[in-house]
């Protein structure tokens, strides 16, 4: 199995990890962590299309490179806000913050039915 | 030799992925994931992207680390006591398993030969004065997509700020950190910055023709900051003072501005008159590089918590 291969599946099963612990878990940082699971897995997809893209005396396609270091940067930025979110619910409860055997308000409950 | 070092490392990270997902302690898993973004950056060299595995190892590793950390300290208090049903569970497991197992046929079944931009890139190279592909796709090719990440990083900063209870508007994030007169971090904050400057400076000089670039020099220009106002040499900014605002829209100013020149002299936006791309090009770099150090210190400072005096 060539190494591309070898990081595609990887890819694919960090997509699951994360998909399901962003489902099963409760507390909403544990969430984030399981989001940003599935966002390196897409990225990693990326880095292994690149890979495969590699001509023109270029270890890799630059373009889906160059996409992917634009998205590593934009998932930071949109962790950061979340966890301005988390930590500002979680002051709004009350501080220190209970952890998750509250019952989490909006998206984290909405997913639990 | 070399397949079997990809195949350790895919089962590494899959093992520390699974710990993050598994683990009872939220803290745990923070680590937890950051050894995962760590054991990425490896995972990038190994795919010829040393430009990515510098950003991942900096941005998904580092300053992620620094931030969920800090988020977990914060939220300290029980672990999760709770737990779903066990039906939810296996309907979970099952939906992300075939959801992976989608996404694994697609990677088997991927098309031979591949599709690459790759030689459309090499063609025009020249043009662009620079000799790194991937830095001639962010600031050429590709500008307008480097534009908007730098207005989504303001944008989320903005939102950051506004998250902030209303009489605490315009304060300064973070506790206020005292020095010790002899204590490690101030000496490392001291030692560190000099090194730290000429080393970002060089990310983003460098990156014209080797990995590196703005985004990384920046990377590093933050987590110097950071260092500096952890070790209570510098307190954090009052996020309603003018100069900072100016240093934040400094280098999205700059790049509109040049985007918006090139209508005129170019015929489109962000386009660069033949022969002037190189200077325009670092014309852009180093307010940009500037304003992502002081866009990303503040993401990772959070919303405004005591008032401006404090």
């Amino acid at each position: 199995m060539s190494g591309e291969t070898c990081f595609g599946l990887l890819a694919a099963a960090l997509v699951g990890l994360g998909l399901y612990g962003a489902i099963v878990h409760g507390d909403p940082l544990r969430r984030l962590l399981a989001f940003n699971l599935v966002g390196g897995g897409v990225f990693l997809l990326f880095g292994v299309i690149a890979r495969r893209g590699a001509t023109a005396g270029f270890g890799g396609d630059p373009v889906p490179q160059a996409l992917v270091i634009t998205g590593i940067i934009v998932a930071f930025a949109a962790t950061a806000l979340a966890v301005g979110l988390i930590v500002r619910l979680a002051d709004l409860r009350g501080a220190p913050a209970r952890g998750g055997d509250t019952p989490s308000a909006g998206a984290a409950g909405s997913a639990r039915g | 030799m070399s397949a079997a070092f990809d195949a350790g490392l895919a089962v590494l990270l899959f093992g520390v992925a699974a710990w993050t997902v598994a683990s009872r302690d939220r803290f745990a898993a923070v680590v937890g994931f950051v050894v995962y973004g760590s054991l990425l950056a490896v995972a990038w060299l190994r795919l010829h992207a040393p430009d990515v595995a510098l950003t991942e190892a900096a941005i998904g590793s580092g300053l992620s680390g620094v931030l969920l950390l800090g988020a977990a300290a914060r939220l300290r208090g029980g672990t999760e006591a709770r737990r779903p049903a066990a039906g939810l569970r296996v309907l979970a497991a099952a939906l992300a398993a075939a959801v992976a197992a989608g996404i694994g046929a697609v990677v088997l079944a991927l098309p031979e030969p591949a599709p690459t931009l790759a030689p459309l890139a090499a063609e025009d190279l020249d043009a662009t004065g620079l000799g790194n592909a991937v830095n001639a796709v962010l600031m050429a090719y590709r500008a307008t997509d480097t534009l908007l990440e730098v207005v989504v990083l303001v944008l989320a900063v903005v939102g950051i700020w506004s998250l902030a209870p209303d009489a605490r508007w315009g304060g300064r994030p973070w506790p206020r950190h005292e020095a010790a007169a002899d204590g490690v971090l101030p000496f490392l904050a001291r030692a560190l910055t000099p090194v730290g400057v000429v080393a970002a400076v060089y990310l983003l000089w460098v990156g014209a023709d080797a990995p590196g670039g703005g985004f990384q020099g920046g990377t590093v220009l933050a987590a110097l900051w950071l260092l500096v106002v952890l070790a209570g040499l510098l307190d954090a900014p009052a996020t309603s003072g003018k100069r900072l605002r100016l240093a934040l829209l400094a280098g999205p100013a700059v790049f509109l501005a040049v985007g918006l020149a090139g209508i005129l002299l170019a015929g489109s936006f962000l386009a660069y008159p033949p022969g002037w791309a190189k200077a325009l090009i670092l014309t852009i770099e180093f307010p940009k590089t500037f304003s992502i150090a002081v866009l990303l210190g503040l993401l990772l400072m959070g919303a405004p918590r005591r008032s401006d005096a404090a």
